[in-house]
């Protein structure tokens, strides 16, 4: 299971390459929800990835002793446990920002991404490993939520980080805000058209298709 | 003969098979242990900062509140630091609650018993059921009240919405109001954070003179003295907004309240 050519190409590979939200299309739920401005985004991302670390390396560690029959509630239980400490420690220091996380950072929990990683990854390779997977996995989530959550922050108002860049005709300026960025049907299209533009470079991410549509015969049309 | 040793009990424990069932139930167990005593650890030692944190973002916002309404700075400057005077007031009776403080508001809300569930006709803010006891804010100019600052609450399109409201002494005249609690659309519904929509409010007038609440956010600008200017592309918004305010100045929220004011007993 381990990918060859060492760390390095562990923790990159899931960058561009390997990609769990536009290959894989893990964890899109709170991609979409939270990317309405860029520090939301970014707060998410690393709450994620830092979840999503340290359950790899827990999970890894006690891998050799973790019974077969009950493995997914107890990785549930980490990832679980973890959040909730990470979603108290944003409302202690990050308040503003949690709140306007609300509930998905407790989502986390049920992210596909994190439970993807432990059960395929982390369950089965040492911890070092395992953290650097999760590592590279979590940045390679980061990087869609960040160019996501840049685009609908910079069209949806104007701004990025909440500094102001298109000088809006509400202030004045020439730049009209366009509301559909800030409503989730935006981050579809942006995200697939991430995926379209990802895949276009890069051919080999390309699905073969499940089936062939059928050819519809002359008589009846 | 037993083995009392807990190291290598330890030991034995972790070569058990792994499909045994004492390691299974053990694992859990330690497992669920653990974790138990990570998310409790992480609560109670963060909790008092987040609750300092909710202390000082309600009274930011309540600061906020009385320096948006024309005068009222002075105003509290001239009378004193103080001033402002926190009461727990009973909303079916319309007085100042007995046994209920600001301290013990917060256990006397724990209670179901202290809850009204409203009927749907009833319930325009869409609660489903209404505290019996809300902490009001009341300046007094001699001993008439002048202005009476009230929480009001209700569904919005995302999420509730928490706000105050400022009533000047006629209990007619809207004097400000803040939101202090919304999770509505960005750009669209959450513009109702923006204080330039939040000073539309404040010189509106709520009842007319046959005492039925007439406000409303309007469907685009405002045309009436009773409307406030409604935000495009947020009609849900601005209908929660309507509800939430008629339902909490009208007779199931603070009507009583506002009645006893008028007639000069609170």
């Amino acid at each position: 299971m381990a990918i060859p050519g060492g760390f390095w190409s562990t923790l990159s590979s899931p960058l561009v390459r390997q990609n769990p939200v536009t290959l894989q299309i893990l964890g899109i739920c709170s991609a979409l929800a939270v990317t309405t401005s860029l520090d939301t985004a970014l707060t998410m991302a690393a709450s994620l990835t830092v979840v999503l670390v340290m359950s790899a390396g827990v999970v890894s560690v006690i891998r050799r002793h973790i019974p077969s029959t009950i493995r997914l509630i107890v990785q549930i239980i980490i990832v679980a446990s973890l959040v909730i400490v990470i979603d108290q420690f944003l409302q202690a220091y990050f308040y503003d920002i949690s709140k306007r996380l609300s509930v998905f950072v407790s989502l986390i929990t049920t992210n596909c991404l994190v439970l993807g990683r432990t059960e395929s990854f982390a369950r089965s390779n040492p911890p070092l490993p395992s953290m650097i997977d999760a590592l590279g996995n979590g940045l390679g989530y980061s990087l869609v939520l960040v160019v996501i959550g840049a685009v609908r922050e910079l069209f949806g108002m104007g701004s990025l980080f909440g500094y102001p860049v298109l000088p809006t005709v509400d202030q004045g300026g020439w730049f009209t805000p366009l509301n559909l960025m800030l409503l989730a049907p935006s981050a579809f299209f942006l995200l697939g058209g991430l995926v379209w533009a990802i895949r276009s470079l890069r051919p080999e991410q390309v699905e073969a298709p499940e089936f062939e549509a059928p050819a519809v015969s002359e008589e009846r049309a | 003969m037993a083995d009392l040793n807990p190291i290598s009990a330890w030991k034995r424990f972790l070569a058990l098979p792994n499909e045994s069932r004492t390691k299974t139930i053990g694992m859990a167990f330690i497992v669920a242990v653990v974790c138990a005593v990570l998310v409790n650890g992480a609560t109670v030692i963060l909790r008092p900062i987040q609750q300092q944190n909710r202390a000082a973002e309600q009274q930011m916002r309540l600061e906020a509140l009385i320096s948006a309404i024309p005068g009222m700075r002075e105003l509290i400057d001239e009378a004193g630091g103080d001033a402002l005077t926190t009461v727990v007031i009973d909303l079916d009776a319309g007085q100042a609650a007995r046994d209920v403080t600001p301290e013990t508001l917060e256990a006397a809300l724990q209670d179901p018993g202290n809850w009204t569930t409203l009927s749907p006709a009833q319930d325009i803010a869409g609660l489903g059921a209404r505290p019996d006891y809300a902490q009001v804010y009341i300046l007094r100019d001699g001993e008439e009240v002048s202005l009476a600052i009230l929480p009001i609450a209700g569904a919005g399109y995302n999420g509730t919405i928490r706000a105050m409201l400022a009533l000047h002494g006629d209990m007619n005249t809207i004097a400000g109001l803040s939101v202090i609690e919304q999770s509505e659309t960005p750009g669209l519904g959450a513009r109702i954070e923006e204080p330039a929509w939040q000073l539309g409010f404040a010189g509106k007038r709520v009842m007319d003179d046959s005492g039925t609440v007439r406000f409303s956010v309007a469907r685009g600008p405002a045309s009436s003295e009773y409307e406030v200017d409604g935000i495009t592309g947020a009609t849900r918004t601005s209908n929660a907004m309507t509800g939430i305010v008629r339902f909490w100045l009208g007779p199931d929220g603070y009507g009583p309240f506002i009645q006893a004011v008028r007639k000069g007993e609170f």
